[in-house]
C-alpha cells in the first residue's frame, strides 16, 4: 500500500488505524454473513417442519386402527383403510433388495478389489469397466419413470410378466442398483488398505481377504446403502404406477398386480374424493421413513463404536 | 563373522518400479535365527527390500524383480505367494490390527489355512499371544476389539498374529516407529526371546535400537539415480564400532541421514 511519507510515529498511528478500521469492516461483514446463513437454516427448516406438520396434521385425524387394517374399498369415495397397501409395500421391498443387494454389492466388491487387476491385463475388460462405471454414474441420475418405462418394456410387455409384483421387484431393483453400488464402493474404499496387507501378509488369499476383512469392515456403509435404498423403494410412485399396477387387492404371488402405499396416495388424491384418506397415508408414510433414518443413524453410530473398539 | 545357516540369500537383487529403479543389484546372505537390521536414509528402499521377501511388492502395479533370492536354498519367486506369505510373516510400521475381537485376530491367519477345531486355535491363540507377551494383560478380554488396545499392545496382537501360523522368517517394518518408548522397550526385549525360534529382519530409522536389537546390520544407502544400494553389511558390532566404509560412519555417526 501507498502511505505518504511522514515520520514513524505518524506512520506507526495510520497503521494502527488502519488496521482498527478494517478489523471492524471485517466483523461486521461476519456478522452479515451470519444473519444471512442463520436466516437459510431457518427458512429451510421451517419449510420442512411446515410440510411434515401439515401431513401430519392433515393426516393423524384418519388414522386409527381400523384405517390400518381394513382394506381399501375402492371406488371414486375412496373407502376402507390401507392394510393391503402396507403389506404389498413389504413384500415389494423385500423383493426389491433381495434382487438388488448382491448384485450392487457384488458389483463394488468386484470394481474396488478386482477391476484394477483385470483392466492390467486385458484392453477389451479395461474399456468394459470404463463403460460400466459411467453406466452406473449416468443411472444414478436418471429419473424413476425412465426406469419404469423400461420395465414396462421389458418385465411388463416383452418377458409378459404383466403388471406384478416381479414385474415392479425387478425395476425397482434397477433404480436402486446404483445407489447400493456407490455407497457400497464409497465404503469398500474406506477400508483402510492396511487391513488388507495385514491379511495378505499372513498367507490369506485375495478372496479370503475379502470375505474376512474387508467385507465385514465396510459393513455399515453398505448396510447405510441399503437402508437408504428401502427409503426409495417406499417412497417411490411413477415407477410402480407402470410395472406394479393398481390393485388394491393383496397380492397372492409374485405374478399378482399390487399397490404400494405411495402408490395408494398417488391414487387416492387424484381419483378420489377422499383426500383425508391420502393425508393419513402419507402420514404414515413420512412416519416410516423417519424411523428408517434413526435406524441408519442408530445402527452406524453403533457400528462406529465396535469399530473403534469401544463396545463389543 | 561367525558361521550360522543363511536362511535368505540374496543374489544381485534388484526391484523396479516401472522405469524407476529402487533397488540395485543387492547380494547379502541373512543368517538363520538371527536378528538382522537394515538402517539407511529415507527412500534409500529399506521396505521395498524387507518386502521382497515376502513379495508384498507384488500388490503394487508395474513392479518388477531382476537377480534371484532364495528361502533355505528354495527360489522365493518360484513358491506360491499365499505358501510364501505363510513362511514368511510380516509386521507393519503402524499396527493393523482387524476390526475383530483380539482372539479373531490371532485365529484369523490359521483359519485362512483351513483350521476349524476350536480347541486347536484355541491353544494357538494363547500360545501365540504368550509368545508375543500380551497373554497376562489380554487373557481376560478376549472376546474385546483388537482396537480397544493400547498402540503397543496392538502392535504385540500383530506379532501374535503373525506368530499363529507358525512362519519361519518374520519381517518388521520399523515395528516401533509409531509406539511411544516403553512400549518400544518391550518390543526390543520382545525380538530378543523370538529369535530363538525365528529369523527376524528389521527395518528401523532408529540406529540405537539397530544397536540394541540386532546381531547383524545391513546399511543402505541411495544411489544418485535414487536407486537404493547396500554399502555395507556385517556383525553390528563392527558396523558401530569399526565400519569398513567412510559413509556408514558418516551416517552412524549423524553426519547425513
Amino acid at each position: 500500500m501507498l502511505l505518504p511519507v511522514s515520520s514513524d510515529a505518524q506512520l506507526a498511528r495510520r497503521t494502527v488505524q488502519l488496521a482498527t478500521g478494517s478489523l471492524a469492516r471485517r466483523k461486521l461483514s461476519q456478522k452479515v454473513a451470519f444473519v444471512f446463513l442463520w436466516l437459510a437454516g431457518f427458512l429451510v427448516v421451517a419449510a420442512l417442519v411446515w410440510i411434515i406438520g401439515y401431513v401430519m396434521v392433515q393426516g393423524v385425524r384418519v388414522i386409527n386402527l381400523e384405517f390400518l387394517t381394513t382394506r381399501p374399498a375402492g371406488g371414486v369415495s375412496g373407502e376402507g383403510g390401507i392394510s393391503t397397501t402396507i403389506v404389498t409395500t413389504l413384500y415389494l421391498v423385500v423383493l426389491t433388495i433381495v434382487i438388488a443387494t448382491p448384485l450392487g454389492v457384488g458389483a463394488a466388491v468386484y470394481l474396488v478389489e478386482y477391476a484394477e487387476e483385470t483392466e492390467r491385463e486385458s484392453r477389451l475388460v479395461s474399456y468394459l469397466i470404463a463403460i460400466a462405471r459411467t453406466g452406473i454414474e449416468i443411472l444414478a441420475g436418471v429419473p424413476s419413470i425412465i426406469f419404469g418405462l423400461f420395465g414396462f418394456a421389458l418385465f411388463v410387455s416383452a418377458m409378459k410378466l404383466k403388471f406384478s409384483l416381479l414385474s415392479a421387484g425387478l425395476s425397482g431393483a434397477c433404480l436402486i442398483l446404483p445407489v447400493i453400488i456407490r455407497t457400497s464402493e464409497e465404503a469398500l474404499l474406506a477400508v483402510p488398505r492396511s487391513y488388507r496387507e495385514g491379511s495378505l501378509a499372513l498367507g490369506a488369499t485375495k478372496w479370503q481377504t475379502t470375505v474376512g476383512v474387508v467385507l465385514p469392515a465396510a459393513m455399515p456403509g453398505i448396510i447405510t446403502g441399503v437402508i437408504l435404498s428401502v427409503g426409495r423403494i417406499i417412497a417411490e410412485t411413477a415407477i410402480f404406477w407402470v410395472t406394479l399396477g393398481g390393485s388394491y387387492r393383496l397380492p397372492a404371488s409374485l405374478l399378482s398386480s399390487g399397490r404400494s402405499m405411495a402408490l395408494h396416495v398417488y391414487m387416492l388424491a387424484s381419483e378420489t374424493r377422499a383426500f383425508e384418506k391420502a393425508m393419513g397415508t402419507a402420514a404414515i408414510l413420512i412416519m416410516t421413513i423417519v424411523m428408517l433414518n434413526l435406524i441408519i443413524n442408530y445402527t452406524s453410530r453403533r457400528f462406529a463404536a465396535r469399530m473403534m473398539g469401544k463396545s463389543r | 563373522m561367525e558361521s550360522t545357516r543363511t536362511k535368505l540369500k540374496v543374489r544381485d537383487f534388484s526391484v523396479f518400479y516401472g522405469d524407476f529403479q529402487a533397488l540395485r543389484d543387492i547380494t547379502v546372505d541373512i543368517p538363520a535365527h538371527r536378528i538382522t537390521a537394515i538402517i539407511g536414509p529415507s527412500g534409500c528402499g529399506k521396505s521395498t527390500f524387507l518386502r521382497a521377501f515376502n513379495r508384498m511388492n507384488d500388490l503394487i502395479p508395474n513392479t518388477r524383480v531382476q537377480g534371484r533370492v532364495f528361502l533355505d536354498d528354495q527360489d522365493l519367486f518360484g513358491i506360491d505367494v499365499v505358501e510364501l506369505r505363510k513362511r514368511v510373516g510380516m509386521v507393519f510400521q503402524r499396527p493393523n490390527p482387524f476390526p475383530k475381537t483380539i482372539f479373531d485376530n490371532v485365529a484369523y491367519g490359521p483359519r485362512a489355512h483351513g483350521l476349524r477345531d476350536r480347541a486347536r486355535l484355541a491353544e494357538i491363540v494363547e500360545r501365540s499371544l504368550k509368545d508375543a507377551a500380551l497373554w497376562d494383560e489380554v487373557k481376560d478380554d478376549l472376546d474385546k476389539s483388537g482396537l480397544a488396545l493400547s498402540g503397543g499392545q496392538q502392535q504385540r496382537l500383530c506379532i501374535a498374529r503373525a506368530l499363529a501360523v507358525e512362519p519361519e522368517v518374520i519381517l518388521m517394518d520399523e515395528p516401533a516407529s509409531a509406539l511411544d518408548p516403553i512400549a518400544t522397550l518391550r518390543i526390543e526385549e520382545l525380538l530378543q526371546t523370538l529369535k530363538k525360534n525365528y529369523t527376524i529382519v528389521i527395518v528401523t530409522h532408529n540406529m540405537q535400537q539397530a544397536a540394541r536389537v540386532s546381531d547383524y546390520t545391513m546399511f543402505f544407502n541411495m544411489a544418485e539415480d535414487r536407486a537404493g544400494y547396500l554399502v555395507e553389511y556385517g556383525p553390528t558390532k563392527e558396523i558401530f564400532t569399526r565400519p569398513r566404509e567412510k559413509l556408514t560412519e558418516d551416517y552412524i555417526t549423524g553426519r547425513f541421514g
